[in-house]
Order: structure tokens, then C-alpha cells, then sequence
């Protein structure tokens, strides 16, 4: 048999054509067993397909001289995702996942390359949901420029975990110029968002209809590693970036306040809101500073490269409704945010302990 | 976005300022000391700290935060008693979400959910209404609290449920009434007020005749404000222009939400099913005559304190507790001892720190730690040896 052709019966060997007979997902398929190799093979690596994924071990494996090509540091990540609805205007689960991992990776500078996927499934969940769940990942993957590479997989008994929970792992490389850090923020910096906040809290909340409204909100969760190369590219002196998950931006504020002991201060006026956002936050009493967000980020960049860096966020598509809305100050009070309101005065923007709640009376 | 932007209207708010100024500064002078005005309303509270309208008015008018949040007047011994009836594992006990984390003598509610109590938070008792639809099998308590403005919901929530049918239903009922807490205030000893900003929508339910014993009895003026940043401000130029004619009146600035004579349907359907307790206990106010409702005889089947023993125990507030001062605005929230140290959101001692509507959580929230607060609460705080 020549080279060829052994390489080729080698790699056909390697390929598993496991077929998914099931409509619904049994205890048998998180057992170990060929339920569980069909589930994979059917769902999981018929969609995430990649070289690393199909050798099917029980690790991906990377050259080193590979990876060192790229930057000079590993940054890795991870994050559970127990979203309730699953499904909800504008994303699902799957797409949460994949997007919070990645730009948890890309707000540290860098390049996201490897994602892990472990699965904890309820049994009695359809098997189409699941696909639905899982085409959202490889579909949000491949536009993230990331490969799942490695995953697990669980079911466990109804009522021990809330229809799926899902955890991704990630790493990426940073580039050796990049050093950025929630400490390193001085006198003078802007800060910039790269569009409408609260809009992927006010969606969730209304999808899961105990406020009984009607909305068109939809959540605006999208990988941001593209929109980040944009923003280095104009504004290599970038100090800081976190996307403004739970707390909303509130919390990032806060952390920034505290972890570089500055004052911070930004203006109501300037915090850009949709107009059905603000009305959904008006009618409940709700703060959209503290909602959360899965397509928005804190950007800390030096009052030079502050123009450049926002006419460059404008360009790209997740980053349209760009706002500088605020600065660090140079007398401010460390650890402090303040917000100039719209009305002419003057509050704090503090944490916030446990959930926001929609007012009363 | 209408009937909102307008009352934020930034150009309006100076130059009312300025014409607010005038006058508390010529009050302020006759007085020789600044000019106090209450807000009774904790959502007025968080309108004035989340727009930095404290921070905005001159140094010759004083705004004291009132006790008009019924988390904040949760006593310890009805937290207790919630408690126990969430822990019985036929229970399904709704609250509304701030009430959650009040502490009661042993725990919160939070803590007993997080110890297996199903306890569950609603938006509405009609949510709570149909929980006991879908559960036949449970007993869904709803606890029920609020002043005037969240009973008309509670009553027509037992009205549905008695015209459906619907036996698993209950009320633990804590709604108390605004009238004896204002009375409270004024007769509190030691207390300087010279007017009040009265609850909008609480007003939207009662119309604004009860209060007219604040202006002949007590001679203040009373101005019923609406909760945007503007209603405030004009509402307190209301007050100071009463003020400075020697004028005590009620008056209506929300007049286009509140009705004079309050709401008939709303009003009628409280009268159906409640009925003033003949005294009740209040946090930091202590007992106050007819100032809590219950449910009346004829619905004592919607009725949780009938349908399961409650113990009721007057429990005192811990010693280091300064709420009941707090609550009457004889000192301000940074002015309490354990204001920000032993006492803070995450760790609340009494409901003013828990509630989003209490002085104490909008102090911390929005306004000024213990550190860092300006210079005449600063003077103030010296000379109360903090």
C-alpha cells in the first residue's frame, strides 16, 4: 500500500459515521456507550467538524511553534452558561456561549483560536433542540474565527439540571505589544462603549414573560474579537477592555474605579439606550446601567487615540452607535463613579448587591 | 418619550432652582436655620438621589426622607412569621423581591429559600393568583404589603379568586395605611418640619382630603407630588411659596395622575375587603393605632394569618438599630452609627438598607458613604459623636 492510500485508509478508520436514532435524549446517551458515541458523533462532531476535533482523542493537541508565531502569552478562559429561556430574541444558549468565551478572551488582547464545549443535558430533551443548540455554536464559531476542538458530554436526571447547561472553555494568544489591564487606567483616559446598552437584559427578562410586555427588544450578543483587531489597529495604546456582562456597565465602571484607584465620571446624556430599552426600563423602574449585555464593551483608550479609536469602532458593524461617555478623572475621588445626569445633577453609580428588581409602586 | 422627557426638561430644572433659592434662602434667614421639608414617599426618595437633586439644592433647604416605604417599616416578628409559613412544605410563599431580603429575628426569606422553603418571587399578586390556579395541590400564601397603592391589587386579586373559586389562596397581609404614619411623624418629639411632599400615588388611590388635618390641625403645607425630577422641584417651590405667604393648603402638583377624590373602583374594592387593625407594629415607629388593614370576616377564608397559627411576636429591633430615627428623618441615614459599617446592603440590619426605596440603601447607593459625605453632614456627624 503506498503513502498515500495508507493515510487516506487511516483517516477513513478515524472517521466515525455514528447516526443519532433517538428523538429525544435518554440517560443512556451521557453513559459511555455507543448511545452516547452516535450522540457525538451525529450532533457534536458532524457541526463543530475540524481536523483537531476529528482525531476524536481525549485531548486536542497543538504545536507550541504554532501557537508561539502569534504572541507571546496563553490566555485562557472559561465560563458556564445556565441561561433561562434558552431560546430568546436575538440568540440561544448555544450562541451565548460561544460569544461570551470568545470575547472573554479577546478583551485581554487576544487572538481566540481553541474553544472546549462541556454539555450537562436533562434527560428528556429533544434531540432537535439540542441540533438547533448546537448549529448555533458552530455557526457562531465559524464567524468567530474559533474551532471547538474538545468537548464532554452529561445527561443527567430530570430535574437535576435546568434543560442544559452548557460550559466552554477558551484560550487564545496574546500579541507581545499588547498589555492591557484594569489597573493601568490615569488621568485623562475615555472611555468608550461600541453601541446601545441593555439590550440583552431587557430581552431575556421580557422572554421570560412574567412582565406580561411586548417588546421587539432583541439581545445583542455577537463574537467581538473582529471589532477589537479594529480598535487595537487605530488605538494600540488601549489600556482596558470587559465586555459588560452581569452588573452591565455599572460593575466594569466600578472595577476600573477600583482596581486603578481613579475617580470615574460619565455622562447621562451621552449613554446611548434604544428607545424601546429605556421605555421597557421606565415602565419597571429598572437602571439600564446595570443591565446586562452580550455585544458590549468598556473600552479604556488615552485621550490622544480617543478619535481614532471611536471612528474606527464606528466602522465596523458591532460597533455602529460608538459613544465616548466619559473619563477618569483627575480629581476624583479613587474607587468612585459619578454620573452627570441629564436633569443637571450629580449621583453615584455603585455595584449593585443582588439583582436589580423592577419596582413596585 | 412623552410624560417623561418633559418633567427631566434640564433648562426648566435651573430656572427653578434659581426662583427655589430665592425664597428658601429669605425662609431660611427668618428661620435662622435651613428650611425643612419631608418626602414622605420612598419613591420620591429614590427620585431625588437618582437625579442628584439633593446635591442641586441650595445649602438653605433640607430635604427628610419619610418613612413612606412599607418594605422599610417591616418589623422583625412579621418577617418571622413569614417565615414560618413559607417553612411548612405545603406553602408556596410569593413575595415581591425587595421584601425577600428584609432580616427577620433568625433569617430572611432569601435565606429560608436558599434553606428549601419554596419561596418564590412574583410582580403581582395575580401572579401569585395563578400560581394557586396551577397548584391545586399547594397552598399559595401571597404576602401582601404596600400603602394605599398596592391594596386596590390585593383586594382585587381575593375578589377574583372568591368569584373563581379558588380556595388554595391566601393573604399574609401587611398593607398599612398613610395617614397614621404621617401622624406619627409630626407628633414625634423633637421633630422640625415645616411642610411635606405627599405620596403621588398613593394619592392616585385616596384622593387628597385625608390629608387636610396637616394643614388645620399641625399647620404645614402639603404639596402631592409626581415622581420625575421636575415634579420634585416644582412641588418643592410649591411648598416654600405656602411658606413664605404663612399659607398652609393642600395642594395637587400630580393633578394628572391623581384625581381629588382618589380612585371610586379602587377604593370600593378595599372597603369590601379590608378593615383597619385596631393597632399594628411598625419597625423603628413602634405600635400604631389603625394604621395596618386585615382581611374582614367575610373573606377570613383568603385570610393566612386564620388559616395557619401564627405566633406574632413583637421582636425588638437589634440595639445598635437607629431606623425608627431614621424613619421619622430626626437624623439622616449617614448619621446612624452602624450607617455603611455594620449596616450595609450586603449585610442589612434593618429594612432601610434592604429596600430600593429606603433612605438607607439610597444614601448608600446613590449618594454618600459613611467616608465620604459633604461638609455639613460632616459638621453634623462630629457633633453627634459618630
Amino acid at each position: 500500500m503506498n503513502v498515500v492510500s495508507k493515510l487516506n485508509a487511516d483517516a477513513d478508520r478515524r472517521v466515525r459515521k455514528g447516526k443519532l436514532k433517538s428523538k429525544v435524549i435518554t440517560l443512556a446517551h451521557g453513559g459511555g456507550g455507543k448511545a452516547m458515541r452516535d450522540l457525538i458523533d451525529d450532533v457534536f462532531v458532524s457541526s463543530f467538524s475540524n481536523e483537531h476535533l476529528n482525531t476524536l482523542e481525549d485531548q486536542a493537541r497543538f504545536e507550541l511553534s504554532d501557537l508561539a508565531r502569534l504572541g507571546d502569552r496563553l490566555a485562557m478562559t472559561t465560563d458556564s452558561y445556565v441561561i433561562d429561556p434558552i431560546f430568546f430574541p436575538g440568540g440561544d444558549i448555544g450562541k451565548l456561549a460561544v460569544c461570551g468565551t470568545v470575547n472573554d478572551l479577546a478583551v485581554g488582547g487576544a487572538i481566540p483560536l481553541y474553544l472546549t464545549c462541556a454539555m450537562i443535558i436533562e434527560e428528556g430533551m429533544q434531540v432537535d433542540t439540542l441540533r438547533q443548540i448546537v448549529q448555533s455554536m458552530a455557526d457562531t464559531a465559524r464567524a468567530a474565527g474559533v474551532q471547538i476542538v474538545t468537548g464532554d458530554t452529561k445527561v443527567v436526571e430530570r430535574g437535576s439540571c435546568d434543560k442544559i447547561f452548557i460550559n466552554t472553555a477558551g484560550v487564545g494568544i496574546i500579541r507581545a505589544d499588547r498589555r492591557l489591564g484594569s489597573d493601568t487606567c490615569r488621568t485623562g483616559d475615555r472611555i468608550l462603549v461600541n453601541g446601545y446598552l441593555g439590550d440583552h437584559g431587557a430581552a431575556v427578562m421580557d422572554a421570560r414573560g412574567d412582565m406580561c410586555l411586548e417588546s421587539a427588544i432583541e439581545s445583542d450578543c455577537a463574537p467581538l474579537q473582529g471589532l477589537i483587531e479594529t480598535l487595537f489597529e487605530a488605538a494600540p495604546g488601549t489600556k482596558f477592555i470587559r465586555d459588560a456582562t452581569r452588573g452591565g456597565v455599572a460593575a466594569v465602571l466600578n472595577e476600573i474605579a477600583e482596581s486603578s484607584a481613579v475617580g470615574i465620571a460619565i455622562e447621562e446624556d451621552r449613554v446611548p439606550l434604544r428607545a424601546e430599552v429605556r421605555g421597557f426600563c421606565e415602565i419597571l423602574g429598572l437602571d439600564p446601567l446595570y443591565l446586562a449585555n452580550e455585544g458590549k464593551l468598556v473600552m479604556v483608550v488615552p485621550e490622544a487615540e480617543a478619535e481614532a479609536a471611536l471612528a474606527a469602532l464606528k466602522s465596523h458593524p458591532y460597533g455602529t452607535h460608538s459613544v465616548d461617555i466619559g473619563a477618569i478623572l483627575a480629581d476624583g475621588q479613587p474607587g468612585r463613579v459619578h454620573m452627570n445626569t441629564s436633569f443637571g445633577g450629580t449621583r453615584i453609580v455603585d455595584m449593585l448587591i443582588g439583582d436589580q428588581l423592577p419596582r413596585i409602586c | 418619550m412623552k410624560y417623561v422627557d418633559e418633567f427631566r426638561d434640564p433648562a426648566k430644572a435651573k430656572a427653578l432652582m434659581v426662583e427655589i433659592g430665592k425664597i428658601s434662602d429669605r425662609l431660611a434667614d427668618k428661620l435662622g436655620r435651613p428650611v425643612y421639608i419631608m418626602e414622605v414617599c420612598g419613591g420620591h426618595t429614590h427620585t431625588i438621589f437618582r437625579y442628584g437633586i439633593d446635591n442641586m439644592l441650595p445649602d438653605s433647604i433640607e430635604l427628610v426622607h419619610g418613612p413612606g416605604c412599607p418594605v422599610c417599616v417591616l418589623p422583625m416578628g412579621r418577617v418571622d412569621d413569614c417565615v414560618a409559613i413559607a417553612e411548612r412544605p405545603e406553602v408556596i410563599f410569593t413575595t415581591f423581591g425587595d421584601a425577600m431580603r428584609v432580616p427577620g429575628s433568625k433569617k430572611s426569606l432569601l435565606q429560608a429559600k436558599a434553606d428549601g422553603a419554596d419561596v418564590r418571587m412574583v410582580y403581582s399578586p395575580l401572579d401569585a393568583l395563578s400560581l394557586a390556579r396551577k397548584n391545586p395541590d399547594r397552598e399559595v400564601v401571597f404576602f401582601a404589603l404596600g400603602f394605599e397603592t398596592t391594596m386596590p391589587s390585593t383586594a382585587m386579586t381575593v375578589l377574583k379568586a372568591e368569584a373563581e373559586g379558588i380556595r388554595n389562596f391566601s393573604l399574609f397581609c401587611n398593607h398599612i395605611t398613610i395617614i397614621p404614619t404621617i401622624k406619627a411623624v409630626l407628633d414625634s418629639p423633637g421633630l422640625m418640619l415645616d411642610g411635606f411632599l405627599g405620596p403621588g400615588h398613593v394619592s392616585m388611590v385616596i384622593g387628597n382630603a385625608q390629608y387636610d388635618f396637616i394643614a388645620e390641625h399641625y399647620r404645614r403645607p402639603v404639596v402631592v407630588a409626581g415622581f420625575e425630577p421636575l415634579d420634585i422641584l416644582q412641588s418643592i417651590w410649591m411648598v416654600l411659596k405656602q411658606l413664605d405667604a404663612g399659607e398652609a393648603r393642600i395642594e395637587n402638583q400630580y393633578n394628572r395622575v391623581v384625581p381629588e377624590d382618589g380612585c371610586a373602583p379602587a377604593l370600593e374594592a378595599i372597603t369590601k375587603v379590608f378593615e383597619l387593625r385596631e393597632f399594628f407594629e411598625w419597625r423603628g415607629l413602634g405600635s400604631i393605632d389603625h394604621s395596618g388593614v386585615k382581611l374582614v370576616d367575610a373573606y377570613a377564608a383568603y385570610d393566612a394569618e386564620v388559616k395557619f397559627t401564627v405566633r406574632s411576636i413583637a421582636i425588638a429591633d437589634p440595639k445598635s438599630c437607629q431606623c425608627g430615627e431614621v424613619l421619622k428623618g430626626v437624623i439622616k441615614p449617614n448619621q446612624c452609627k452602624v450607617f455603611g459599617t455594620a449596616c450595609n446592603p450586603e449585610t442589612p440590619l434593618g429594612a432601610l438598607m434592604v429596600s430600593s426605596e429606603g433612605a438607607c440603601a439610597a444614601y448608600y447607593r446613590f449618594g454618600q458613604k459613611k467616608a465620604t459625605m459633604d461638609a455639613k453632614a460632616g459638621r453634623e456627624l462630629e457633633e453627634v459623636g459618630a
